[in-house]
Order: structure tokens, then C-alpha cells, then sequence
């Protein structure tokens, strides 16, 4: 069973519907017992990174989070869920994340250049910076995803595991052990979102 | 690389697609869910699903088959048609709206859009225009296209951007039905005021239009149609094909 965490940012229907559609049961919760239960972990998230931190914080679920990915139990981050995984954000001011994973989110704007428009929304293909990357096991080089951000993973170490093009390099996907994390909307990117959610239900909990 | 976007839009009135719907291969032409579902098959990069009903009623059935699309669609799904309220926004989106655009509600209620992407984030919010040129002016319509707003359209979308719609479609009444093509001159003026994504609507006739349209204003990011789709005098796959071999970047 799938894990989505309700924890008040975003609607989630869709989300679990995309479970369904690959034939994976998903229950959306913000229990840490279902969390316990679960074999994979979704954390999804749309909005601003401060909100969605102090929700997380407020909830304790980051705590229960930070336990079950110490366990080993598959964690992956979807859009703004992804974002919260690394050490910090800038996103209108300087907000500390999970710090699962070594980066920190900063404004697309500080590096693409003027005239591409903000946010960057829409199908972009994603280009593999990892071999053999367990998320992207039935995706292709060059797949397109839905992307929908203004912000995104800068400095990270090794965790990236696929990035997209939008003057300049942006982190798409990331893979470290056993946390993963989409920038695009997996749920939104048609056949091939649908493969990435399975690749994730079929990984392994280390 | 970005692609450029092609998006259908299915009017909705008692849970049929209202615009004549004729292909083969479909059982049923005129369910919103079946069609929803046969473009996105077709590779459509979104769907646009307009409420045209007026009864409280047709509201319900309405948002019924936005859940059933939602579980079977998984491509970003826009809804517009009676939003002007933020309770109409919370409405669309919890049955799996990804965006909500807002035309009449806007121009009855110029709080709207800055309290819906507060609430939901700008990427949320779509403004959707008809405009019309009005001795030479470019005007906001509003009620279908039915009444003169009187307010300059490109100063009036450019505001609303700055309240935070993060998306503007742009439809042209003077090309709308035309099947001539976009509206060139009015998408122009748009795409250099504001710096969101501008979708141009209003105008397609044939797949020509839309080379015609990525070529000419780089600055459009996707294309609008319906009747042209739903007729199947334009077959999705054929029109992306089209762009490919014409050098615009497109999903296949």
C-alpha cells in the first residue's frame, strides 16, 4: 500500500486516482500508524515552501517522516513535496526543509535567462544524469512531463537523477537511496507519469 | 525543451459535450469522460472543460464528470464556466481540477483573482479574455461576449497578471468561428505585455493555422480549439506532426 500524506497543502485527488490507474492501493492519511503500515510514502505538495513546512512541522509528520526514511522505507517527493526533502529554501525568505537530501531551492529566475517566462509550466522532456536510476527504470530519455514551478533544487550533490531544459539545467528528478522526488507532476504526465509512479511502488526499501 | 501546447476544450451543458462532437471509433461523442479520455490518448497536452449550464442542478452533474474524468485523465484538466467565487474555485479543484479560469467573475468581482492564487498559487489561476475590437480598441466582453465592458483589454489582462493569474487565454470574438486563424495582431499585443503563458484561442480552421501561429509569435505557448477537434477536421496526431516537421518543439 501507498502512503499519500494529508496534510492540508494541495488536493490530492488526482493523485491517488493515478494509484489506481496502475493498480497499486493508495490511502491518503496523515496518520503515522497508516504510515507505519505502508510500504511506499508520498509526499506531495503544492503552494509556498513556508506553508507547507510549518504544516509539516505542525502536524509532526516530519518527524514520522525523517523515522520511516531512517528504516528505509521508500519516500518520494512530488513538485513542492520534492523541494521539502532538501536542507533549505529561499523561496521569499530562508525556511529549513526535511534535509534528507543535501541542496536547497532557489528561484528559477537566478538562472535561466530573461525571456522565458516564470513560472515554467508545461511539457518538458527529462534528460538522465544517473545510470540505471530505480525511478526512471521504465521511462525513456527524452520523455516529456508536466512541469509546474517557479522554484527548484540548486547545489544538490548526487541526488539528481534527471534534469530538464529550460535555459539552463534544472533539477527534475531526484534518487539517493531510498528518497526520491519528481519536480514534474507524475499524476498529470500522462502514460509516462503513470510509469513513474509504478517504478516507484516497485522500489525496495533499504 | 518546453513544448509548445495543443489544448481542447469541451463545453459541458448537462453532462454532454455541447459542440456537435463527430468521429468514429467512439461510442459515445458526446460524453465529456469518453472524449476527455480519447484525446488525451491522442495526445492532447491538457483538456479545457467549460460549464455552460446555468441551473444549480447541471452544477452537480458538472462536477460529477469532472471526478470521473479525473480518475481516468491523467493530463492537466483547466476548468472554466461559472467560477466567481473562491468557493467555486475550492469546488472544481476538489474534484481534480488542476486550474480554474475565471472570465465574467473576474470583471463582477476584481478581488478574485488575487484571493484565489493567494489561496490556491498563481499557477492555479487562469485568466480567461474575450476580447473584441471596438473602433479600434481592443475591448473585455463580458457574458459570453455578449456586453461591452468598455475596459482596454491588454491593460485589464496585464492587471489581473499582476494580482496573480498565473495563465491567460486569450479569445478572440473577432476571429472566434472565422476558421481563418488566430487572432496575430491582438495575441501580439498580449504576449508583449505580460510575461506568463498566453494561450491564443479563437479562430483555428485547419492544422495550417497553428505553424502559422507558433511561427509567427514565439512568445504563445499553446493553442486553443474545439469545434475543429471535435469534427475531426483536425486529427491531434496529424497537427503535431505538422509542427514537428515545421520545426516547433511539441510532446509526441
Amino acid at each position: 500500500m501507498v502512503a499519500i500524506i494529508d496534510y492540508g497543502v494541495g488536493n490530492l485527488f488526482s493523485l491517488k486516482s493515478s494509484f489506481g490507474a496502475i493498480g497499486e492501493e493508495a490511502t491518503v492519511t496523515s496518520d503515522p500508524l497508516e504510515l507505519e503500515k505502508a510500504e511506499h510514502i508520498i509526499l506531495p505538495g503544492v503552494g509556498a515552501f513556508e506553508d507547507a513546512a510549518k504544516k509539516l512541522a505542525a502536524t509532526g509528520l516530519d518527524t514520522v517522516l525523517k523515522e520511516q526514511v531512517a528504516k528505509g522505507k521508500p519516500l518520494m517527493g512530488i513538485c513542492l513535496g520534492m523541494q521539502l526533502l532538501f536542507d533549505k529554501s529561499y523561496e521569499y525568505g530562508e525556511f529549513d526543509g526535511l534535509g534528507l537530501l543535501r541542496g536547497e531551492i532557489r528561484p528559477i529566475a537566478d538562472v535561466i535567462p530573461s525571456g522565458y517566462k516564470i513560472p515554467h509550466i508545461g511539457w518538458n522532456s527529462l534528460h538522465f544524469t544517473q545510470e540505471n536510476c530505480s525511478l526512471l527504470k521504465y521511462s525513456r530519455e527524452g520523455d516529456y512531463v508536466y512541469f509546474v514551478h517557479s522554484f527548484y533544487a540548486a547545489n544538490c550533490d548526487d541526488s539528481v537523477a534527471a534534469v530538464t531544459e529550460y535555459g539552463a539545467p534544472l533539477t527534475a528528478a531526484v534518487a539517493k537511496g531510498n528518497v526520491y522526488g519528481c519536480q514534474f507532476h507524475p499524476e498529470k504526465s500522462g502514460e509516462t507519469g503513470l510509469r513513474i509512479l509504478k517504478a516507484f511502488c516497485e522500489t525496495e526499501a533499504v | 525543451m518546453i513544448t509548445k501546447r495543443i489544448i481542447p476544450c469541451l463545453d459541458v451543458r448537462d453532462g454532454r459535450v455541447v459542440k456537435g462532437v463527430n468521429f468514429g471509433g467512439l461510442n459515445d461523442v458526446s460524453s465529456p469522460v469518453e472524449l476527455a479520455d480519447f484525446y488525451s490518448r491522442c495526445g492532447a497536452d491538457e483538456l479545457v472543460f467549460y460549464d455552460i449550464t446555468a441551473s444549480s442542478d447541471g452544477r452537480k452533474i458538472f462536477t460529477d464528470i469532472l471526478c470521473e474524468t479525473a480518475k481516468k485523465v491523467f493530463i492537466p484538466l483547466t476548468v472554466g464556466g461559472g467560477i466567481n467565487t473562491v468557493e467555486d474555485f475550492d469546488r472544481v479543484l476538489k474534484c481534480g481540477a488542476d486550474k480554474v479560469s475565471v472570465n465574467s467573475g473576474a470583471i463582477r468581482n476584481p478581488g478574485l483573482v488575487e484571493q484565489a492564487a493567494k489561496l490556491y498559487g498563481d499557477q492555479c489561476v487562469v485568466i480567461s479574455a474575450d476580447v473584441k475590437r471596438v473602433d479600434g480598441v481592443f475591448r473585455v466582453f463580458a457574458k459570453g461576449g455578449r456586453e461591452n465592458t468598455g475596459m482596454e483589454a491588454v491593460q485589464w489582462i496585464k492587471r489581473c497578471v499582476d494580482s496573480g493569474a498565473g495563465e491567460v487565454v486569450l479569445n478572440s470574438i473577432d476571429t472566434d468561428g472565422v476558421k481563418k486563424g488566430f487572432d496575430l495582431e491582438m495575441l501580439d499585443a498580449v504576449c508583449n505585455a505580460v510575461s506568463v503563458p498566453v494561450i491564443a484561442s479563437g479562430g483555428a480552421g485547419c492544422a495550417e493555422d497553428f505553424v502559422t501561429l507558433f511561427k509567427t509569435l514565439p512568445k504563445v505557448d499553446a493553442g486553443l480549439a474545439a469545434s475543429i477537434f471535435h469534427f475531426g477536421e483536425v486529427k491531434i496526431e496529424d497537427l503535431k506532426k505538422l509542427l514537428k516537421e515545421n520545426g516547433i518543439p511539441v510532446r509526441i
